[in-house]
Protein backbone atom coordinates (compact mmCIF):
# COMPACT_ATOMS: atom_id res chain seq x y z
CA UNK A 1 0.00 0.00 0.00
CA UNK A 2 1.35 3.41 -0.88
CA UNK A 3 1.07 6.09 1.75
CA UNK A 4 2.64 9.03 0.06
CA UNK A 5 1.45 12.25 -1.46
CA UNK A 6 0.90 11.98 -5.21
CA UNK A 7 3.59 13.97 -6.95
CA UNK A 8 1.06 16.14 -8.73
CA UNK A 9 -0.48 17.31 -5.50
CA UNK A 10 1.12 20.10 -3.56
CA UNK A 11 -1.39 19.82 -0.81
CA UNK A 12 0.86 19.52 2.24
CA UNK A 13 2.10 23.08 2.24
CA UNK A 14 -1.47 24.21 1.59
CA UNK A 15 -3.01 22.33 4.53
CA UNK A 16 -0.22 23.43 6.83
CA UNK A 17 -1.00 27.03 6.06
CA UNK A 18 -4.60 26.70 7.26
CA UNK A 19 -5.60 27.52 10.83
CA UNK A 20 -7.91 24.50 11.14
CA UNK A 21 -7.28 20.81 11.61
CA UNK A 22 -6.76 19.08 8.26
CA UNK A 23 -5.86 15.52 7.33
CA UNK A 24 -5.03 14.15 3.92
CA UNK A 25 -6.26 10.59 3.41
CA UNK A 26 -5.32 8.13 0.70
CA UNK A 27 -7.61 6.02 -1.48
CA UNK A 28 -8.08 3.49 1.34
CA UNK A 29 -8.95 6.10 3.91
CA UNK A 30 -5.58 5.89 5.67
CA UNK A 31 -3.73 8.98 6.80
CA UNK A 32 -1.16 10.45 4.43
CA UNK A 33 -0.52 13.57 6.45
CA UNK A 34 -1.88 15.73 9.25
CA UNK A 35 -1.37 19.47 9.33
CA UNK A 36 0.25 21.09 12.34
CA UNK A 37 -3.10 22.09 13.89
CA UNK A 38 -4.36 18.51 13.78
CA UNK A 39 -1.01 17.29 15.12
CA UNK A 40 -1.57 19.53 18.14
CA UNK A 41 -5.17 18.40 18.62
CA UNK A 42 -4.44 14.69 18.29
CA UNK A 43 -1.04 14.75 19.98
CA UNK A 44 0.39 12.74 17.09
CA UNK A 45 3.18 13.56 14.68
CA UNK A 46 2.09 13.33 11.09
CA UNK A 47 4.85 10.94 10.00
CA UNK A 48 4.15 8.59 12.94
CA UNK A 49 0.54 7.95 11.94
CA UNK A 50 0.97 7.58 8.18
CA UNK A 51 -1.04 4.63 6.95
CA UNK A 52 -3.31 4.41 9.99
CA UNK A 53 -7.10 4.70 9.82
CA UNK A 54 -8.27 8.19 10.74
CA UNK A 55 -10.55 7.11 13.60
CA UNK A 56 -7.58 5.53 15.41
CA UNK A 57 -5.59 8.73 15.11
CA UNK A 58 -8.36 11.18 15.99
CA UNK A 59 -10.12 8.92 18.50
CA UNK A 60 -13.50 9.85 17.08
CA UNK A 61 -16.83 8.37 18.10
CA UNK A 62 -17.53 7.60 14.45
CA UNK A 63 -17.44 3.94 13.48
CA UNK A 64 -14.67 3.26 10.94
CA UNK A 65 -17.26 2.31 8.34
CA UNK A 66 -18.83 5.76 8.56
CA UNK A 67 -15.46 7.38 7.92
CA UNK A 68 -14.90 5.10 4.95
CA UNK A 69 -18.35 5.83 3.53
CA UNK A 70 -17.93 9.57 4.02
CA UNK A 71 -14.53 9.46 2.35
CA UNK A 72 -15.84 7.62 -0.69
CA UNK A 73 -18.79 10.00 -1.12
CA UNK A 74 -18.76 11.69 -4.52
CA UNK A 75 -19.68 15.08 -3.11
CA UNK A 76 -18.28 16.66 0.07
CA UNK A 77 -19.97 15.44 3.21
CA UNK A 78 -19.95 16.65 6.83
CA UNK A 79 -20.35 14.48 9.89
CA UNK A 80 -20.72 15.65 13.47
CA UNK A 81 -18.91 13.64 16.09
CA UNK A 82 -16.54 14.07 19.00
CA UNK A 83 -12.89 13.27 19.58
CA UNK A 84 -10.71 12.76 22.63
CA UNK A 85 -7.97 15.36 22.39
CA UNK A 86 -4.33 14.99 23.43
CA UNK A 87 -5.23 16.52 26.79
CA UNK A 88 -7.98 13.90 27.40
CA UNK A 89 -10.79 16.31 26.64
CA UNK A 90 -13.87 15.30 24.70
CA UNK A 91 -14.27 17.88 21.93
CA UNK A 92 -17.36 18.05 19.69
CA UNK A 93 -16.21 18.44 16.10
CA UNK A 94 -17.54 18.52 12.58
CA UNK A 95 -15.54 16.54 10.05
CA UNK A 96 -15.94 17.43 6.40
CA UNK A 97 -14.62 14.99 3.83
CA UNK A 98 -13.89 16.25 0.36
CA UNK A 99 -12.47 14.15 -2.47
CA UNK A 100 -9.62 15.74 -4.40
CA UNK A 101 -7.68 14.48 -7.36
CA UNK A 102 -4.65 15.62 -9.27
CA UNK A 103 -3.54 15.05 -12.83
CA UNK A 104 -2.90 11.38 -12.11
CA UNK A 105 -5.44 8.69 -11.28
CA UNK A 106 -4.47 8.81 -7.61
CA UNK A 107 -7.31 10.08 -5.50
CA UNK A 108 -7.08 11.62 -2.07
CA UNK A 109 -9.57 12.89 0.46
CA UNK A 110 -9.17 16.03 2.46
CA UNK A 111 -10.64 15.87 5.94
CA UNK A 112 -11.35 19.23 7.54
CA UNK A 113 -11.97 19.39 11.27
CA UNK A 114 -13.95 22.17 12.92
CA UNK A 115 -14.21 22.52 16.67
CA UNK A 116 -17.92 23.11 17.37
CA UNK A 117 -17.68 23.31 21.18
CA UNK A 118 -18.84 26.93 21.20
CA UNK A 119 -21.97 26.07 19.19
CA UNK A 120 -22.74 23.10 21.43
CA UNK A 121 -22.25 25.20 24.56
CA UNK A 122 -24.72 27.75 23.24
CA UNK A 123 -27.20 24.97 22.48
CA UNK A 124 -27.01 23.77 26.07
CA UNK A 125 -27.84 27.17 27.53
CA UNK A 126 -31.11 27.08 29.48
CA UNK A 127 -31.13 23.36 29.83
CA UNK A 128 -31.72 22.57 26.22
CA UNK A 129 -34.53 25.06 25.70
CA UNK A 130 -32.41 26.61 22.99
CA UNK A 131 -32.31 23.91 20.41
CA UNK A 132 -29.70 23.14 17.79
CA UNK A 133 -31.80 25.15 15.38
CA UNK A 134 -31.57 28.25 17.56
CA UNK A 135 -35.33 28.01 18.07
CA UNK A 136 -36.43 28.80 21.57
CA UNK A 137 -39.48 27.12 23.04
CA UNK A 138 -40.76 24.47 25.36
CA UNK A 139 -44.46 24.58 24.51
CA UNK A 140 -46.00 21.29 23.31
CA UNK A 141 -46.50 22.78 19.82
CA UNK A 142 -42.79 23.59 19.55
CA UNK A 143 -41.65 20.36 21.16
CA UNK A 144 -43.52 18.44 18.49
CA UNK A 145 -41.72 20.41 15.80
CA UNK A 146 -38.33 20.10 17.48
CA UNK A 147 -38.68 16.34 17.71
CA UNK A 148 -39.21 16.37 13.94
CA UNK A 149 -36.10 18.50 13.32
CA UNK A 150 -33.50 15.68 13.27
CA UNK A 151 -35.61 13.87 10.66
CA UNK A 152 -35.69 17.01 8.52
CA UNK A 153 -31.93 17.37 8.88
CA UNK A 154 -31.02 13.78 8.07
CA UNK A 155 -32.65 13.65 4.66
CA UNK A 156 -31.97 15.57 1.47
CA UNK A 157 -35.69 15.90 0.60
CA UNK A 158 -37.19 19.33 -0.02
CA UNK A 159 -38.86 20.91 2.99
CA UNK A 160 -41.78 23.32 2.95
CA UNK A 161 -41.86 25.56 6.03
CA UNK A 162 -45.15 27.29 6.65
CA UNK A 163 -46.14 29.71 9.35
CA UNK A 164 -47.33 33.25 9.87
CA UNK A 165 -44.92 36.09 9.44
CA UNK A 166 -42.45 36.43 12.29
CA UNK A 167 -42.69 32.83 13.50
CA UNK A 168 -39.07 31.97 12.69
CA UNK A 169 -39.13 30.26 9.29
CA UNK A 170 -35.63 31.55 8.44
CA UNK A 171 -34.20 30.32 11.73
CA UNK A 172 -35.74 26.89 11.24
CA UNK A 173 -34.34 26.64 7.70
CA UNK A 174 -30.89 27.66 8.95
CA UNK A 175 -31.23 25.13 11.79
CA UNK A 176 -32.07 22.31 9.38
CA UNK A 177 -29.03 23.22 7.29
CA UNK A 178 -26.72 23.46 10.31
CA UNK A 179 -27.78 20.06 11.58
CA UNK A 180 -27.48 18.41 8.17
CA UNK A 181 -24.48 16.86 6.46
CA UNK A 182 -24.37 19.95 4.22
CA UNK A 183 -23.54 22.16 7.20
CA UNK A 184 -19.98 22.83 6.04
CA UNK A 185 -21.31 24.31 2.79
CA UNK A 186 -23.20 27.51 2.03
CA UNK A 187 -26.67 28.32 3.26
CA UNK A 188 -28.15 30.86 0.89
CA UNK A 189 -31.47 32.61 1.33
CA UNK A 190 -33.37 34.14 -1.56
CA UNK A 191 -36.58 36.12 -1.08
CA UNK A 192 -38.76 35.24 -4.05
CA UNK A 193 -41.06 38.18 -3.38
CA UNK A 194 -38.39 40.83 -3.29
CA UNK A 195 -37.35 40.98 -6.94
CA UNK A 196 -39.10 41.43 -10.26
CA UNK A 197 -39.42 38.25 -12.35
CA UNK A 198 -36.53 38.83 -14.79
CA UNK A 199 -34.11 39.83 -12.06
CA UNK A 200 -35.17 36.90 -9.91
CA UNK A 201 -34.44 34.43 -12.70
CA UNK A 202 -30.94 35.81 -13.08
CA UNK A 203 -30.52 35.92 -9.30
CA UNK A 204 -31.45 32.25 -8.95
CA UNK A 205 -29.98 30.67 -12.06
CA UNK A 206 -27.31 33.17 -13.08
CA UNK A 207 -26.66 34.58 -16.51
CA UNK A 208 -23.92 34.75 -19.08
CA UNK A 209 -22.31 37.91 -20.34
CA UNK A 210 -24.48 39.62 -22.91
CA UNK A 211 -27.63 37.68 -21.99
CA UNK A 212 -29.50 40.98 -21.66
CA UNK A 213 -28.77 44.67 -21.59
CA UNK A 214 -26.55 45.37 -18.63
CA UNK A 215 -25.25 41.81 -18.31
CA UNK A 216 -21.62 42.90 -18.56
CA UNK A 217 -20.21 39.79 -16.94
CA UNK A 218 -21.16 36.19 -16.15
CA UNK A 219 -23.10 35.79 -12.93
CA UNK A 220 -23.19 32.37 -11.24
CA UNK A 221 -26.63 32.69 -9.58
CA UNK A 222 -27.65 31.49 -6.15
CA UNK A 223 -28.14 27.86 -7.15
CA UNK A 224 -24.50 27.59 -8.15
CA UNK A 225 -23.29 29.60 -5.15
CA UNK A 226 -25.10 27.18 -2.85
CA UNK A 227 -23.32 24.19 -4.45
CA UNK A 228 -23.08 21.38 -1.88
CA UNK A 229 -25.22 23.34 0.57
CA UNK A 230 -28.78 24.53 1.00
CA UNK A 231 -30.84 27.10 -0.86
CA UNK A 232 -33.68 28.60 1.16
CA UNK A 233 -36.37 30.11 -1.05
CA UNK A 234 -38.49 32.24 1.21
CA UNK A 235 -41.87 33.67 0.16
CA UNK A 236 -42.13 30.86 -2.39
CA UNK A 237 -45.80 31.76 -2.85
CA UNK A 238 -44.64 34.94 -4.60
CA UNK A 239 -42.54 33.07 -7.18
CA UNK A 240 -43.75 34.01 -10.67
CA UNK A 241 -45.44 31.18 -12.62
CA UNK A 242 -42.78 31.09 -15.34
CA UNK A 243 -40.05 30.56 -12.79
CA UNK A 244 -42.12 27.92 -11.03
CA UNK A 245 -41.71 25.73 -14.14
CA UNK A 246 -37.96 26.28 -14.17
CA UNK A 247 -37.67 25.52 -10.46
CA UNK A 248 -39.64 22.32 -10.89
CA UNK A 249 -37.25 21.21 -13.65
CA UNK A 250 -34.21 22.00 -11.51
CA UNK A 251 -35.62 20.04 -8.58
CA UNK A 252 -36.25 17.04 -10.81
CA UNK A 253 -33.13 17.08 -12.99
CA UNK A 254 -30.63 18.88 -10.74
CA UNK A 255 -29.50 20.89 -13.76
CA UNK A 256 -30.54 24.06 -15.57
CA UNK A 257 -29.56 26.58 -18.23
CA UNK A 258 -28.38 29.96 -16.88
CA UNK A 259 -30.10 32.92 -18.55
CA UNK A 260 -28.72 33.32 -22.08
CA UNK A 261 -26.60 30.17 -21.93
CA UNK A 262 -26.87 27.03 -24.01
CA UNK A 263 -24.68 25.09 -21.64
CA UNK A 264 -26.38 23.11 -18.87
CA UNK A 265 -25.14 23.50 -15.33
CA UNK A 266 -25.37 20.65 -12.83
CA UNK A 267 -25.94 21.43 -9.17
CA UNK A 268 -26.09 19.51 -5.93
CA UNK A 269 -28.20 21.74 -3.72
CA UNK A 270 -30.86 20.98 -1.14
CA UNK A 271 -33.88 23.23 -1.49
CA UNK A 272 -35.91 24.42 1.48
CA UNK A 273 -38.86 26.72 0.88
CA UNK A 274 -40.89 28.90 3.17
CA UNK A 275 -44.11 30.83 2.92
CA UNK A 276 -46.67 32.58 5.07
CA UNK A 277 -49.27 32.20 2.34
CA UNK A 278 -51.75 29.39 1.88
CA UNK A 279 -50.34 27.65 -1.20
CA UNK A 280 -53.48 25.55 -1.69
CA UNK A 281 -55.62 28.65 -2.13
CA UNK A 282 -52.99 30.03 -4.53
CA UNK A 283 -53.31 26.79 -6.53
CA UNK A 284 -57.08 27.22 -6.64
CA UNK A 285 -56.59 30.81 -7.82
CA UNK A 286 -54.23 29.58 -10.56
CA UNK A 287 -51.27 31.45 -9.11
CA UNK A 288 -49.23 28.45 -8.02
CA UNK A 289 -48.52 25.21 -9.87
CA UNK A 290 -49.92 22.14 -8.19
CA UNK A 291 -47.07 19.90 -9.42
CA UNK A 292 -44.51 22.25 -7.88
CA UNK A 293 -46.49 22.26 -4.63
CA UNK A 294 -46.32 18.47 -4.46
CA UNK A 295 -42.61 18.56 -5.28
CA UNK A 296 -41.88 21.11 -2.55
CA UNK A 297 -44.19 19.59 0.04
CA UNK A 298 -42.20 16.36 0.48
CA UNK A 299 -41.60 17.25 4.11
CA UNK A 300 -43.64 19.93 5.78
CA UNK A 301 -42.90 21.85 8.95
CA UNK A 302 -45.47 24.25 10.32
CA UNK A 303 -44.34 26.89 12.79
CA UNK A 304 -47.15 27.66 15.21
CA UNK A 305 -48.05 31.30 15.86
CA UNK A 306 -46.87 32.67 19.20
CA UNK A 307 -50.44 32.86 20.56
CA UNK A 308 -50.63 29.06 20.32
CA UNK A 309 -47.31 28.54 22.11
CA UNK A 310 -48.39 28.54 25.74
CA UNK A 311 -45.56 29.39 28.09
CA UNK A 312 -43.10 30.42 25.39
CA UNK A 313 -43.87 34.15 25.67
CA UNK A 314 -42.13 34.37 29.06
CA UNK A 315 -39.17 32.33 27.84
CA UNK A 316 -38.75 34.39 24.69
CA UNK A 317 -39.34 37.73 26.43
CA UNK A 318 -36.64 36.97 29.00
CA UNK A 319 -34.28 35.78 26.31
CA UNK A 320 -34.70 38.99 24.29
CA UNK A 321 -34.52 41.16 27.41
CA UNK A 322 -31.18 39.65 28.39
CA UNK A 323 -29.88 40.31 24.91
CA UNK A 324 -31.08 43.91 24.65
CA UNK A 325 -30.20 44.84 28.23
CA UNK A 326 -26.64 43.61 27.63
CA UNK A 327 -26.48 45.58 24.39
CA UNK A 328 -27.69 48.74 26.13
CA UNK A 329 -25.38 48.17 29.14
CA UNK A 330 -28.39 48.19 31.49
CA UNK A 331 -28.89 46.02 34.52
CA UNK A 332 -32.52 44.99 34.04
CA UNK A 333 -33.40 41.95 36.15
CA UNK A 334 -36.58 41.03 34.33
CA UNK A 335 -40.28 41.81 34.03
CA UNK A 336 -42.50 42.62 36.98
CA UNK A 337 -45.55 40.44 37.44
CA UNK A 338 -47.99 42.91 35.93
CA UNK A 339 -45.99 43.52 32.77
CA UNK A 340 -45.48 39.78 32.30
CA UNK A 341 -49.25 39.28 32.64
CA UNK A 342 -49.83 41.91 29.96
CA UNK A 343 -47.31 40.24 27.66
CA UNK A 344 -48.87 36.83 28.27
CA UNK A 345 -52.36 38.15 27.38
CA UNK A 346 -51.33 39.95 24.20
CA UNK A 347 -52.11 38.15 20.93
CA UNK A 348 -48.94 38.95 18.91
CA UNK A 349 -50.19 39.27 15.34
CA UNK A 350 -46.54 39.82 14.35
CA UNK A 351 -45.46 36.79 16.38
CA UNK A 352 -41.89 36.52 17.70
CA UNK A 353 -40.65 39.45 15.63
CA UNK A 354 -43.28 41.61 17.30
CA UNK A 355 -42.45 40.33 20.78
CA UNK A 356 -38.78 41.00 20.09
CA UNK A 357 -39.55 44.60 19.12
CA UNK A 358 -41.80 45.06 22.16
CA UNK A 359 -38.99 43.90 24.42
CA UNK A 360 -36.46 46.08 22.62
CA UNK A 361 -38.77 49.07 23.11
CA UNK A 362 -39.25 48.24 26.80
CA UNK A 363 -35.51 47.77 27.37
CA UNK A 364 -34.85 51.18 25.82
CA UNK A 365 -37.56 52.95 27.84
CA UNK A 366 -36.87 51.27 31.19
CA UNK A 367 -34.62 53.30 33.46
CA UNK A 368 -34.93 51.03 36.50
CA UNK A 369 -34.02 47.42 37.11
CA UNK A 370 -37.36 45.86 36.19
CA UNK A 371 -39.72 46.21 33.23
CA UNK A 372 -43.03 47.70 34.41
CA UNK A 373 -46.29 48.05 32.40
CA UNK A 374 -45.44 51.71 31.69
CA UNK A 375 -42.39 50.58 29.74
CA UNK A 376 -44.46 48.54 27.30
CA UNK A 377 -45.83 50.07 24.08
CA UNK A 378 -49.36 51.45 24.42
CA UNK A 379 -50.82 48.96 21.93
CA UNK A 380 -49.67 46.09 24.09
CA UNK A 381 -50.97 47.63 27.31
CA UNK A 382 -54.36 48.03 25.68
CA UNK A 383 -55.42 44.40 25.72
CA UNK A 384 -58.56 45.01 23.71
CA UNK A 385 -56.57 46.65 20.93
CA UNK A 386 -54.29 43.65 20.82
CA UNK A 387 -57.18 41.23 20.53
CA UNK A 388 -58.81 43.33 17.85
CA UNK A 389 -55.62 43.28 15.79
CA UNK A 390 -55.33 39.55 16.20
CA UNK A 391 -58.90 38.98 15.10
CA UNK A 392 -58.13 40.61 11.79
CA UNK A 393 -55.09 38.43 11.26
CA UNK A 394 -55.39 34.83 10.33
CA UNK A 395 -53.11 32.24 8.85
CA UNK A 396 -51.93 33.32 5.45
CA UNK A 397 -52.56 36.99 6.04
CA UNK A 398 -49.95 39.61 6.70
CA UNK A 399 -49.88 41.07 10.15
CA UNK A 400 -48.43 43.91 12.18
CA UNK A 401 -45.07 42.20 12.04
CA UNK A 402 -42.90 43.85 14.61
CA UNK A 403 -44.27 47.35 14.59
CA UNK A 404 -45.56 47.95 18.11
CA UNK A 405 -43.66 51.17 18.47
CA UNK A 406 -45.49 52.79 15.63
CA UNK A 407 -48.85 51.20 16.21
CA UNK A 408 -50.18 53.92 18.53
CA UNK A 409 -49.86 56.47 15.76
CA UNK A 410 -51.93 54.35 13.39
CA UNK A 411 -55.69 54.81 13.10
CA UNK A 412 -57.17 51.78 14.78
CA UNK A 413 -60.91 51.91 15.53
CA UNK A 414 -63.25 50.86 12.75
CA UNK A 415 -60.49 50.04 10.20
CA UNK A 416 -59.38 46.58 9.12
CA UNK A 417 -55.78 45.68 9.75
CA UNK A 418 -55.05 45.94 6.05
CA UNK A 419 -56.21 49.56 5.98
CA UNK A 420 -54.37 50.32 9.20
CA UNK A 421 -51.18 48.88 7.79
CA UNK A 422 -51.55 50.84 4.57
CA UNK A 423 -52.12 54.06 6.50
CA UNK A 424 -49.15 53.34 8.68
CA UNK A 425 -46.86 52.79 5.69
CA UNK A 426 -48.12 55.98 4.01
CA UNK A 427 -47.68 57.95 7.21
CA UNK A 428 -44.09 56.77 7.70
CA UNK A 429 -43.25 57.33 4.03
CA UNK A 430 -44.53 60.89 4.35
CA UNK A 431 -42.49 61.40 7.51
CA UNK A 432 -39.41 60.08 5.70
CA UNK A 433 -40.14 62.19 2.61
CA UNK A 434 -40.42 59.06 0.48
CA UNK A 435 -37.07 57.61 1.56
CA UNK A 436 -37.86 53.88 1.52
CA UNK A 437 -34.70 52.81 3.32
CA UNK A 438 -35.41 55.12 6.22
CA UNK A 439 -39.10 54.17 6.22
CA UNK A 440 -38.25 50.46 6.31
CA UNK A 441 -35.90 51.10 9.21
CA UNK A 442 -38.53 53.02 11.16
CA UNK A 443 -41.10 50.31 10.52
CA UNK A 444 -38.68 47.62 11.67
CA UNK A 445 -38.81 45.84 8.30
CA UNK A 446 -36.27 45.02 5.64
CA UNK A 447 -36.36 47.10 2.44
CA UNK A 448 -37.70 44.10 0.53
CA UNK A 449 -40.57 43.59 3.00
CA UNK A 450 -41.54 47.25 2.67
CA UNK A 451 -41.35 46.98 -1.13
CA UNK A 452 -43.59 43.89 -1.09
CA UNK A 453 -46.11 45.47 1.26
CA UNK A 454 -46.19 48.67 -0.81
CA UNK A 455 -46.93 46.53 -3.84
CA UNK A 456 -49.67 44.65 -1.99
CA UNK A 457 -51.30 47.91 -0.94
CA UNK A 458 -50.92 49.42 -4.44
CA UNK A 459 -48.81 52.25 -3.07
CA UNK A 460 -46.40 51.79 -5.99
CA UNK B 1 10.53 -3.55 34.63
CA UNK B 2 7.98 -3.86 37.46
CA UNK B 3 8.67 -6.71 39.89
CA UNK B 4 5.21 -7.55 41.12
CA UNK B 5 2.29 -9.55 39.76
CA UNK B 6 0.20 -7.51 37.38
CA UNK B 7 -3.37 -7.84 36.20
CA UNK B 8 -3.62 -5.95 32.91
CA UNK B 9 -6.75 -4.92 31.06
CA UNK B 10 -6.52 -3.92 27.42
CA UNK B 11 -9.48 -2.10 25.88
CA UNK B 12 -10.00 -3.56 22.42
CA UNK B 13 -11.61 -2.92 19.08
CA UNK B 14 -11.06 -6.08 17.09
CA UNK B 15 -7.36 -6.79 16.93
CA UNK B 16 -6.44 -3.22 17.84
CA UNK B 17 -6.40 -1.24 21.05
CA UNK B 18 -9.75 0.62 21.00
CA UNK B 19 -9.33 4.30 20.13
CA UNK B 20 -11.95 5.24 22.73
CA UNK B 21 -12.27 3.96 26.30
CA UNK B 22 -15.89 5.18 26.54
CA UNK B 23 -16.98 3.44 23.35
CA UNK B 24 -15.24 0.10 23.71
CA UNK B 25 -17.25 -3.10 23.95
CA UNK B 26 -14.37 -5.57 24.18
CA UNK B 27 -11.56 -6.05 26.68
CA UNK B 28 -8.75 -8.48 27.27
CA UNK B 29 -7.51 -9.38 30.75
CA UNK B 30 -4.13 -11.00 31.36
CA UNK B 31 -2.02 -11.66 34.43
CA UNK B 32 1.72 -11.83 35.04
CA UNK B 33 3.83 -13.19 37.85
CA UNK B 34 6.34 -11.06 39.75
CA UNK B 35 8.91 -11.59 36.99
CA UNK B 36 6.58 -10.26 34.34
CA UNK B 37 5.82 -13.64 32.77
CA UNK B 38 2.23 -14.28 31.68
CA UNK B 39 0.34 -16.64 33.94
CA UNK B 40 -3.06 -18.21 33.52
CA UNK B 41 -5.21 -17.81 30.45
CA UNK B 42 -6.07 -14.66 28.57
CA UNK B 43 -9.67 -13.67 29.22
CA UNK B 44 -11.61 -11.92 26.51
CA UNK B 45 -14.61 -10.00 27.79
CA UNK B 46 -17.50 -8.81 25.68
CA UNK B 47 -19.22 -5.89 27.36
CA UNK B 48 -23.02 -5.49 27.12
CA UNK B 49 -22.61 -2.02 25.60
CA UNK B 50 -20.23 0.94 25.49
CA UNK B 51 -20.04 2.69 28.85
CA UNK B 52 -16.98 4.23 30.50
CA UNK B 53 -18.63 3.97 33.93
CA UNK B 54 -19.42 0.26 33.54
CA UNK B 55 -15.91 -0.36 32.31
CA UNK B 56 -14.44 1.47 35.32
CA UNK B 57 -16.50 -0.61 37.73
CA UNK B 58 -15.48 -3.84 35.93
CA UNK B 59 -11.83 -2.78 36.19
CA UNK B 60 -12.13 -2.23 39.94
CA UNK B 61 -14.17 -5.39 40.49
CA UNK B 62 -11.56 -7.47 38.66
CA UNK B 63 -8.71 -5.97 40.70
CA UNK B 64 -6.89 -4.71 37.60
CA UNK B 65 -3.55 -3.01 38.24
CA UNK B 66 -2.77 -1.72 34.71
CA UNK B 67 -5.09 -0.39 32.02
CA UNK B 68 -4.00 0.00 28.40
CA UNK B 69 -6.30 2.05 26.18
CA UNK B 70 -6.55 4.66 23.42
CA UNK B 71 -8.28 7.95 24.21
CA UNK B 72 -9.78 8.31 27.68
CA UNK B 73 -11.46 11.34 29.19
CA UNK B 74 -9.71 13.18 31.98
CA UNK B 75 -12.45 12.32 34.52
CA UNK B 76 -12.15 8.57 34.01
CA UNK B 77 -8.35 8.74 33.85
CA UNK B 78 -8.20 10.57 37.18
CA UNK B 79 -10.69 8.24 38.78
CA UNK B 80 -8.68 5.15 37.88
CA UNK B 81 -5.31 6.65 38.84
CA UNK B 82 -6.83 7.88 42.12
CA UNK B 83 -7.84 4.28 42.75
CA UNK B 84 -4.16 3.37 42.41
CA UNK B 85 -4.18 1.94 38.90
CA UNK B 86 -1.62 2.71 36.24
CA UNK B 87 -3.37 3.92 33.09
CA UNK B 88 -1.42 3.89 29.83
CA UNK B 89 -3.51 5.86 27.34
CA UNK B 90 -3.17 7.23 23.80
CA UNK B 91 -1.86 3.84 22.76
CA UNK B 92 -2.18 2.87 19.10
CA UNK B 93 -1.36 -0.66 18.06
CA UNK B 94 -2.51 -4.22 17.73
CA UNK B 95 -3.21 -5.95 21.05
CA UNK B 96 -0.62 -8.63 20.20
CA UNK B 97 2.19 -6.13 19.61
CA UNK B 98 1.19 -3.97 22.56
CA UNK B 99 1.25 -6.96 24.96
CA UNK B 100 4.58 -8.14 23.57
CA UNK B 101 6.11 -4.70 23.89
CA UNK B 102 4.73 -4.10 27.36
CA UNK B 103 5.91 -7.44 28.73
CA UNK B 104 9.34 -6.85 27.25
CA UNK B 105 9.79 -3.24 28.39
CA UNK B 106 7.29 -2.83 31.23
CA UNK B 107 6.32 0.54 29.77
CA UNK B 108 4.47 1.86 26.73
CA UNK B 109 5.36 5.04 24.95
CA UNK B 110 2.28 6.74 23.47
CA UNK B 111 4.49 8.12 20.69
CA UNK B 112 5.26 4.64 19.41
CA UNK B 113 2.77 3.01 17.10
CA UNK B 114 2.84 -0.73 17.61
CA UNK B 115 1.53 -2.45 14.50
Amino acid sequence: MKHSVPASLNTLSFINALPHGMALLDGDGAVIALNSVLEAISGRRSEAVTGLPLNLVLRTSLPRNDVLKARSHATPISLETDIISAVRKKVPVRLTFSAISGDTQEKCTLCYLEDISAIRKFDQVRGGQITPAGLIGHSPAMQELLEFLPILARTDATVLITGETGTGKDILAQGIHDASKRAGYPFIKVNCGALPENLLESELFGHVRGAFTGAHADKPGMFRLAQGGTLFLTEIGDLPLQLQVKLLTVLDDREFFPVGSSKKVKVDVRVITGTHRDLKSLIRAGQFREDLYFRLNVLKAHLPPLRERKGDVRLLAEHFLQKFAAGLHKKIRGFDRQSMDILARYRYPGNIRELRNIVEYAANICQGDEIAPDHLPEVVRNKDAGQQDAAAVGPGKESAAGTPILAPSAKPAGNTWRETEKNMIMEVLLQCKGNRGEAAERLGWGRSTLWRKMKQHNII
Amino acid sequence: MPHFPMKILLVLQGAWIAPRFDLATEALIMQTDDKGNPTGELREILLPGPSAEELCSLILKEGITHVICGGIEEGHYRYLTWKGLKVMDHIIGTSKEVVRHFLACGELDPETILR
